[in-house]
């Protein structure tokens, strides 16, 4: 096959049930959407492991790059205040 | 289904790199160790990426394999409730296969090049599938041990440090005791047939018992590889531990259904409260794996012509897709 015969992947994503997030469960190679669909259809939930499926094309999908984790995060690192255990609070106080 | 890991990279491959105070190659080790996963776009040593590739690619192939000596019987079933389950496991073993190429894919390499290795002779898949099929209980056998050895080999390889490879295993694990209950049900019900059900249940499990233990790959003083691939926990158990697991577990499955494996040596040792069985002919397993089973040769062959015989399907659907652009599917919602 030649590069311009190749199926494109596309990333899964999948609702478990109502009042869930979608969440990424894999990939599946097809030449449309509508392809993709079907097919996740019949390979990631054959037992009903879902009531909703999102796909995107996997070249779509934009990340961040695991060698920028560092910097990337960093803000957040040192702002403990943003946590409720940060304050102390004496335990004679209730239900805050 | 599992693979063998039994075609490794060469030596020079496996050595980790230079583990330099500090280096990517102290930091990788240490993330390993420290049970973090590994993702795909992280930083890895090549001799990893390829052992995985590797690793994770005879593993697909073995499921797409493997679902031939079983559809064998899909027409065969003898009611129309086993061949719907025949089905429903079969369709299965297609999906292990898809979600496993889709983990080998996230290595950077690709799904054609997977498929070429397999059908050019060059990737090895499990030698359990190079086995024929030619009863019912086979069809049982195969699903009791068959899918009981790789469950065995399976469950540790969802805490592999590779995230999805690890996770592909989570789904298929799940599916798999399926496959091995149905089984064990197929022999449970010849077993307490008549005596020529009993005894075709008997000769399918002299047929699997041995080549099931084999599953497990060559001996742990023989397998070269395993002590690399456990540190960087692809790998978490030798294949002798999984082995008399496996042999601890399925004797008394056997002997509820009144059914001897084909081991003359083999006896309990209250001493050390596991079974001993007898030794495993590897010259067997060689030739297998060299290409001179029983099956080999059909098997592929049976895979080639699937896949030439679907080319034109592929190449419709795609110019079937370029004609209807653009894509009419829904929005996400």
């Amino acid at each position: 096959m030649t590069a311009s015969q190749l199926w494109p992947l596309y990333e899964i994503f999948i609702r478990a049930r109502g009042g869930l997030d979608h969440k990424h469960v894999g990939s599946i190679h097809a030449v449309d959407a509508r392809m993709a669909l079907e097919h996740a259809r019949d390979v990631y939930t054959r037992r009903l492991e879902g009531v909703s499926i999102w796909i995107v094309r996997s070249t779509d999908i934009i990340a961040s790059d695991p060698a920028d984790a560092d910097s990337l995060f960093e803000p957040a690192r040192d702002k403990v205040y943003r946590h409720p255990t940060f304050y102390e609070i004496p335990d004679e106080v209730k239900t805050l | 289904m599992y693979s063998q890991g039994l075609d490794n990279p060469p030596p020079e491959r496996m050595v980790p790199a230079a583990a330099v105070a500090g280096g990517p190659g102290e930091r990788f080790q240490l993330r390993v160790d420290a049970e973090e996963k590994i993702e795909p776009k992280d930083w890895m040593p090549d001799g990893y990426r390829q052992t995985l590739i590797r690793q994770i690619s005879q593993h697909a192939h073995s499921e797409i394999v493997g679902m031939l000596p079983e559809g064998n019987w899909i027409t065969r079933a003898p009611s129309l409730l086993r061949k719907c389950i025949l089905i429903a496991k079969v369709q299965d073993e297609g999906g292990h296969g898809a979600y496993l190429y889709s983990a080998a894919e996230t290595l950077g390499v690709s799904r054609e090049e997977l498929v070429d290795q397999l059908l050019s002779g060059k990737a090895k898949y499990s030698s359990i599938f190079n086995y024929p099929t030619p009863t019912w209980a086979d069809v049982g056998a195969i699903g009791w041990l068959v899918d009981g050895a790789a469950i065995m080999n399976q469950i540790p390889l969802c805490r592999c440090s590779y995230g999805p490879y690890a996770r592909a295993m989570v789904r298929v694990c799940r599916e798999e005791s399926f496959h091995q209950r149905q089984g064990y049900e197929i022999m449970l019900k010849l077993s307490q047939g008549t005596a020529a059900q009993r005894e075709m249940a008997q000769a399918a499990l002299n047929r699997w018992w041995w080549p099931s233990l084999m599953m497990f790959g060559p001996s742990d003083n023989d397998s070269k590889h395993s002590t690399q691939s456990m540190r960087w926990k692809i790998k978490r158990f030798s294949n002798d531990e999984l082995r008399q697991k496996f042999v601890d577990f399925t004797i008394p499955q056997a002997d509820y259904l009144g059914l001897k494996v084909p081991d003359p040596e083999l006896r309990w040792d209250a001493g050390a409260d596991c079974y001993r069985f007898g030794p495993i002919d590897w010259t067997e397993f060689d030739e297998v794996l060299k290409g001179h089973g029983p099956c080999n040769r059909e098997r592929l062959d049976a895979r080639r012509k699937a896949h030439a015989e679907g080319a034109w399907v592929r190449e419709a659907a795609l110019a079937y897709a370029a004609k209807s652009r653009p894509a009419t599917a829904g929005r996400a919602a």
